[in-house]
């Protein structure tokens, strides 16, 4: 097929925020291709400045309302690690744990209600519910046992209110946490047999050769902290992230696009990039779970990227439960943490991918600069690689069949663009 | 019998905070706060055998106009509650628990009709004297 043609996508649906796709096609051959980010840009950058270093938990939390946790670990790491505290025993075993809460109810979120609708042509998940009642109603629970964790340790689901730079202002007794058991235990039988529903839908045969990144830690699968590792030979500190990254400004996005320095190519951070560096660090029936299904130990088609978020909620459970079923309440709820005249860098695996935070703290403790660096921010050039290697051999498709097709594949990546705008909308044009 | 009040809004929205002022002010009910009245609402009513959610609105009627939705006799009409980009709104919500059977068996859906929903401040005098009868009307039912 030939002739001129363009797709444009004004509002994506299912994604968090306000973003857009625009696509000009001759052909096969795509002339233009913008993931485009629209929603304002938000600032928090800005307003960081003058702020107490204690204060940047809670203002950050506030970028995100399902990935909180994300923020205010790595704004709690950076702190830390910037007035040389470190958590350990029952205080970093709390800290994983409510982050294991925010897994579960992100990936819930993202596998049941917003992107398995798009394997099964659904318009929606409320769509999807008519005949898939029961799948609806376990992505609803699971959903509800990830927030109780965040309830239990942050307070409150959404923008916690409970946790602080070294540590929490109040712990729950090892009795709060029992309490938690059996939802987790079903949890864990739910998110299995998940693991082994989603990998019967259909999958496009698609595959590429990703550059992962993720932090990767000796004894644990990653996720509150790390070095940051990759595919192809990175092995570096977190406070080395500028060193081997740089953000640059382009006119369709009001996110900035991260690259891989030197070189200024793309990268893929998330769940794929997580699994694929750290399979051997799954817990036992999380592995297993995956290999069942038939993933095998480097996940490289996008589209997967479904089953390792179902993979990623057993891990959750299986930890939470290891997490609780170890815990002994700390004698202090916080540990004594006062960055002065120093940089602090943090970084931990939201459920989107790795978050970057760097803060310049000055003598009186207050922050003098503040750079954020979101999943969606890395992903976006991923994203556009993987829309251009998409397009070829289905530009024959229907616009409305090739839109269906391409907003499915950005949604692989989970984006939030209210966070990555600290920004979607498709357009294809044909010709 | 249970009575639950779910107020959804943002009040750093100015008269998006309708449905919170509500459910912070009403007494004699279970009364939830909600941001986004979303997968959450199903779980609040669970149980309840009359549950009321208030949102905010913006239909076009004048601010303070309170719209009444009662399932199953006069079910929500499309568009005129708020929406929101980060999950599915109320309405969408009650469709999805009237598919999994989890409707309760009486629901009222209160939309009030917004004024000004611009950050930093509470409520425009029609929104807030909307909320002081709305309160009044939930708490001699």
């Amino acid at each position: 097929m030939s002739g001129e043609r363009e797709i444009e996508v004004g509002y994506l649906a299912r994604v968090e925020g306000e973003g857009a796709m625009y696509l000009k096609l001759d052909g096969d051959e795509v002339l233009d291709l913008e993931f485009r980010i629209f929603e304002p840009p938000r600032f928090f950058e800005a307003f960081l400045q003058g702020r107490r270093f204690s204060e940047a938990p809670d203002i950050t939390a506030r970028i995100c309302g399902i990935c909180p946790i994300a923020y205010q670990t790595s704004a709690c790491n950076a702190m830390e690690v910037a007035a040389g505290a470190r958590l350990v025993g029952g205080l970093r075993d709390l800290r994983r744990l409510i982050y294991c809460g925010e897994w579960i109810e992100s990936h819930a979120l993202h596998v049941f209600f917003l992107h398995a609708p798009d394997f099964l042509g659904y318009e929606s998940a409320i769509a999807m519910a008519g005949e898939h009642p029961d799948r609806v109603a376990t992505g609803l629970r699971l959903k509800k046992v990830g927030n109780g964790i965040m309830t239990l340790l942050g307070g409150r689901e959404i923008h916690p209110i409970n946790v602080r730079v070294g540590g929490f202002y109040r712990v729950p007794t090892r009795a709060d946490l029992l309490a938690l058991v059996p939802d987790l235990e079903w949890a864990l039988e739910a998110a299995i047999e998940t693991v082994d529903w989603v990998s019967s839908l259909p999958f496009p045969d698609f595959e590429r050769d990703y550059e992962f990144v993720s932090l990767s830690h000796p004894d644990e699968y990653p996720i509150h902290e790390g070095r940051i590792v990759s595919n192809r030979g990175l092995d570096i500190g977190v406070d080395e992230w500028e060193e081997h990254f740089e953000e640059s400004h382009v006119a369709w996005s009001n996110a900035l696009h991260a690259r891989r320095q030197p070189g200024g190519t793309a990268y893929h951070v998330g769940p794929m990039a997580r699994y694929s560096l750290n399979f051997e660090k799954l817990t036992p029936r999380a592995g297993a779970a995956a290999l069942a299904a038939g993933l095998e130990e480097t996940c490289r088609n996008p589209f997967r990227s479904i089953v390792v978020r179902a993979v990623e909620i057993a891990f959750a459970c299986e930890e939470a439960l290891r997490l609780i079923d170890g815990y002994s309440m700390p004698d202090s709820p916080f540990i004594h943490a006062e960055p002065r005249s120093t940089v602090g860098h943090g970084a931990s695996e939201a459920p989107r991918g790795l978050l970057y935070h760097r803060y310049t703290i000055d003598g009186e403790g207050l922050i003098t600069d503040a750079h954020i660096v979101p999943p969606t921010s890395q992903n976006q050039l991923s994203i556009e690689d993987d829309l251009r290697a998409y397009v070829p051999g289905r530009a024959g498709l229907p616009d409305d069949r090739l839109q269906w097709e391409l907003e499915q594949a950005i949604r692989c990546y989970d984006p939030c663009i209210s966070c990555a705008t600290h920004f979607l909308d498709l357009t294809v044009e044909r010709q | 019998m249970r009575r639950v009040v779910i107020g959804v809004g943002n009040p750093d929205r100015g008269d998006d905070g309708a449905g919170i002022e509500v459910a912070r002010r009403v007494r004699g009910v279970d009364a939830f706060q909600d941001a986004t009245g979303s997968y959450r609402l199903i779980d609040l009513w669970e149980g309840a055998a009359e549950v009321i959610v208030v949102d905010a609105a913006r239909s076009g009627a004048p601010a303070g106009t309170v719209h009444r939705f009662q399932e199953p006799d006069r079910p929500l009409s499309p568009g005129v509650l708020s929406s929101s980009t980060h999950s599915i709104g109320v309405q969408d919500t009650v469709e999805l628990a009237r598919t999994l059977g989890r409707l309760p068996e009486r629901i009222t859906v209160y939309g009030i009709e917004v004024a000004d929903v611009t950050q930093g401040h509470g409520l425009s005098p029609p929104v807030e004297d909307a909320v002081r009868r709305l309160v009044e009307e939930i708490e001699d039912a």
